[in-house]
């Protein structure tokens, strides 16, 4: 489970580059998580652009990713493809994160708010 | 990973036999497979998408549950596509339902403290809101599920 990650000022974005969160990599998936998210940012935007695929152990490694950061940072969600969005909508997640367009949007909702 | 046999000369209509290795990347195979059949039959992305969701959850329940802690066992899955939607058979020979049927619709609870939502749990209600028809019937040691998940289009 590779993913991409990039430091804007005090937002870390993170992009899975496979296509797929699944029981496959879930756990593999919350621990990298984890380890990217030691460093001290106000916000974490987990860009879903490139996932098109994520099951029910999926969504549970990324609401634990989200659980494992405490108090210390957000986890927000960017770019869900249609698939994606739809799981959220199912399970109701979509009201649990803050969901945005794209990364792009989720860091000007960052500089409005500065 | 089972061969595919297409034994229907109906216009839209056609059957497939998938034989899953009950592990994760065995279900991972199994539903790229699908998701090459259903597009190769014509079916809009859409529709994929909600027939790769239902079936993920119904076999990585069959990995999880009713194959808990033995050896990998065999799933075998049925796809039989008609004129609205896609019909779907699915057989193991793991642990029984609890109780000898489907658990009871329980949505998750999200109203909680964000240190309490749940991780798990989401999987039967998935498979209910997709589809229509869902029957668990268990018979000689034998798991069988089967379903109709609707198409938009």
């Amino acid at each position: 489970m590779e993913l991409d990650h990039d430091l804007k000022g005090d937002v870390l974005v993170i992009t899975p580059t496979e296509s797929r969160i699944d029981a496959a990599v879930a756990i593999q998936f919350k621990d990298e998580m984890r380890t990217l998210t030691q460093v001290a940012v106000a916000r974490v935007v987990l860009d879903l652009r490139c996932v098109d695929f994520v099951d029910s152990s999926g969504l549970g490694a990324i609401v634990g990713a989200m659980k494992q950061l405490g108090g210390r940072a957000r986890l927000e969600l960017a770019s869900l493809t249609p698939n994606v969005a739809k799981v959220f909508r199912l399970t109701r997640m979509d009201t649990v994160f803050m969901i945005h367009d794209s990364a792009d949007h989720a860091l000007q909702a960052a500089a409005s708010h500065g | 990973m089972g061969e595919g046999l297409a034994d229907s000369p109906g216009r839209t209509a056609w059957r497939h036999v998938l034989t899953v290795t009950a592990t994760p990347h065995g279900v991972r195979a199994a539903l790229i497979h699908m998701n090459g059949l259903l597009c190769a039959g014509g079916v809009t992305r859409d529709d994929r998408g909600t027939c790769e969701t239902v079936v993920a959850e119904v076999l990585n329940n069959i990995v999880e549950h009713a194959y808990a802690g033995t050896t990998a066992g065999d799933v075998g899955v049925v796809l039989a596509r008609d004129d609205r939607g896609l019909r779907v058979e699915v057989t193991d020979d793991g642990a029984a339902m609890p109780n000898g049927r489907l658990p009871e619709p329980r949505p998750a609870p999200l109203d909680v403290a964000r240190g309490d939502l749940p991780e798990g749990g989401f999987g039967w209600s998935v498979i209910r809101d997709l589809t229509t028809g869902l029957e668990y019937r268990r018979a000689d040691g034998i798991n069988h599920l089967r379903f109709h998940v609707p198409f938009t289009a």
